[in-house]
């Protein structure tokens, strides 16, 4: 276990130096101490290791990641792992607003509350988050997962695509175009991976499926060029 | 973009250190808005006494301006000088006269604040040079906002930094803009209240002052703006006891609040707050979307 002081080092110099790792180097475990709230922590690296932040964070940390597992002992701001590729993080505390937007691929769980626009313009990430989301979440959601085991708040998968949504609790209101659908086996099954990875002790039988309903203009083959 | 940053303090041990921490947490928003800074400190005050608050663009005009006002509404004025800010402090019941009298001795002055407590310093610049040529490292107080702009929708002057001030005690912050300010402003001015600036946040201030007059409550001046404000803001407000916070429904302005038992703290980030005593063990959240919050000594 590598441990970087990053009040100490500087943002620019730690983040340098975990994007230069490549996929069969030894430093395998970082820690990050003194986040401070900076921006961009552990954003943008490509190499299998694992970087725990003990602290909270700024914007973006973690945003860009691939491959790497990433672990936030704290709480973090805007734009968490924003369009992750690939990877795993975790969040110990409650994450601000657009956690996990465009994310392409990878886990982003959260054991807190996430707030407003959670998963907006996801395209393959998974999202599980242990408490709330906040409005417009999963906006124009493509492609991935969105598991919330609290409650979401108003216009949940707004102009949704293919994203498939699931919530514990009670949703505030329904977006354009999506819908509650059955709960059928494979979502079960899918549940309950996901749950597992992300650490959630929680039952894939209390949750409710939304979905799009496609039925906006995207949707109409008659408006296909 | 803007900082935005807030202490109310619920201790009384920690009122010496007031500027202190709010130099410090306004510092950390630098590169949030690096055209002007402002703070509001609500510091001690005497009943019986008014404190007002100009700027002059020459400093040196100020040297002279409590003789002068004594002359004028004949009892003794004093004054602190602090850079291109002096607060002047008159009998609480001439504080109409020791304006207008204000105005008479030199015409560049700008009434920066009035109240029993309040003292707003603001100027083009970033927060540490502001936060030092208006001494706030050394203010106490009881409650105190400060921020840094980056500015939108009018000039990087010193009357359009924030905080604004509308009424006696009163002042509020703002990361955002206003989309129906012109209109607004015509209401408010038929209506009475002054403008003095084409910014959009004065409007806002000048709104809640507006409501609070015709008797609403600070709560429920906010309440009633959610419907009438329309844009995007994060707001931070202060009176003379009271300290609020209101984002608007869309809510994409950051806000983070922080309490102890000690205080109640508001950083536009996190990092603005992590200096602050206590803050590894505090409960710390995102105010909800057009949700009042507010608390009162």
């Amino acid at each position: 276990m590598r441990k970087i002081d990053l009040e100490a080092m500087g943002l620019r110099a730690v983040n340098e130096l975990l994007q230069s790792q490549r996929e069969y180097t030894n430093e395998t475990a970082w820690e990050i101490l003194n986040p401070r709230g900076s921006h961009a922590i552990a954003a943008g690296i490509d190499a299998p290791i694992e970087v725990t932040v003990n602290g909270s964070t700024g914007y973006y940390c973690a945003g860009m990641n691939k491959r790497a597992t990433i672990k936030v002992n704290g709480r973090v701001g805007p734009g968490v792992a924003e369009n992750m590729m690939s990877g795993t993080v975790y969040i110990e505390g409650d994450a601000s607003q657009y956690a996990g937007a465009t994310g392409h691929g990878g886990l982003l769980a959260i054991k807190g509350n996430a707030g407003s626009r959670c998963g907006i313009s996801m395209k393959g990430i998974d999202i599980v988050v242990g408490g709330n989301v906040g409005h417009m979440s999963a906006f124009m959601g493509q492609a991935g997962t969105l598991v919330v085991c609290g409650d979401a708040g108003d216009a949940l998968g707004d102009s949704l695509y293919e994203a498939r949504l699931f919530v514990r609790g009670s949703v505030k209101s329904l977006g354009a175009d999506c819908i509650e659908k059955e709960m059928e086996r494979e979502h079960l099954l899918l549940l309950e991976d996901l749950l597992e990875r992300a650490n959630m002790h929680v039952s894939p039988d209390e949750f409710r499926r939304y979905g799009s309903e496609r039925k906006l203009y995207n949707f109409d083959l008659d408006n296909a060029y | 973009m803007c900082g935005i940053v807030g202490l109310f303090l619920k201790d009384k041990s920690l009122e010496s250190d007031l500027g202190e921490m709010l130099a410090g947490m306004l510092i950390t928003m630098t590169d949030r808005g690096p055209d002007s800074a402002g703070i509001a400190v609500y510091g001690n005050s005497d009943e019986n006494m008014a404190k007002i608050t100009v700027q002059a663009t020459d400093a040196g005009m100020l040297g002279d301006i409590d003789l002068e006002l004594s002359k004028i509404i004949g009892v003794n004025a004093s004054t602190r000088i602090f850079g291109t800010h002096a607060v002047v402090e008159v009998p609480g019941n001439l504080i109409n006269d020791a304006k207008a009298a204000l105005k008479e001795i030199c015409g560049d002055l700008r009434v920066m604040s009035t109240g029993e407590s309040i003292e707003i310093y603001k100027e083009v610049g970033l927060p540490a040079d502001v936060s030092k040529m208006f001494e706030i490292p050394g203010r106490a107080g009881t409650h105190g906002i400060g921020h840094t702009r980056m500015a939108t929708e009018s000039a990087v002057t010193t009357l359009g930094a924030h905080p604004f001030s509308t009424g006696m005690d009163q002042c509020l912050v703002h990361n955002g803009s206003l989309s129906n300010h012109n209109s607004l402003r015509r209401k408010l001015r038929r209506e009475g209240i002054e403008v003095q600036t084409d910014n959009d946040t004065e409007v806002a201030a000048a709104y809640l002052t507006w409501q609070m007059q015709n008797g609403m409550s600070l709560g429920a001046a906010l309440e009633a703006g959610v419907a009438d404000l329309d844009g995007f803001y994060t707001f931070v407000v202060g009176t003379r006891h009271g300290f609020g916070v209101l984002r608007d429904p869309i809510a994409c302005k950051p806000a983070v609040l922080a309490e102890t038992e000690l205080y109640v703290a508001f950083g536009s980030e996190y990092r603005a707050l992590v200096e602050l005593p206590g803050i590894a063990g505090a409960k710390v959240w995102e105010p909800d979307p057009a949700t009042v919050y507010f608390w009162e000594h």
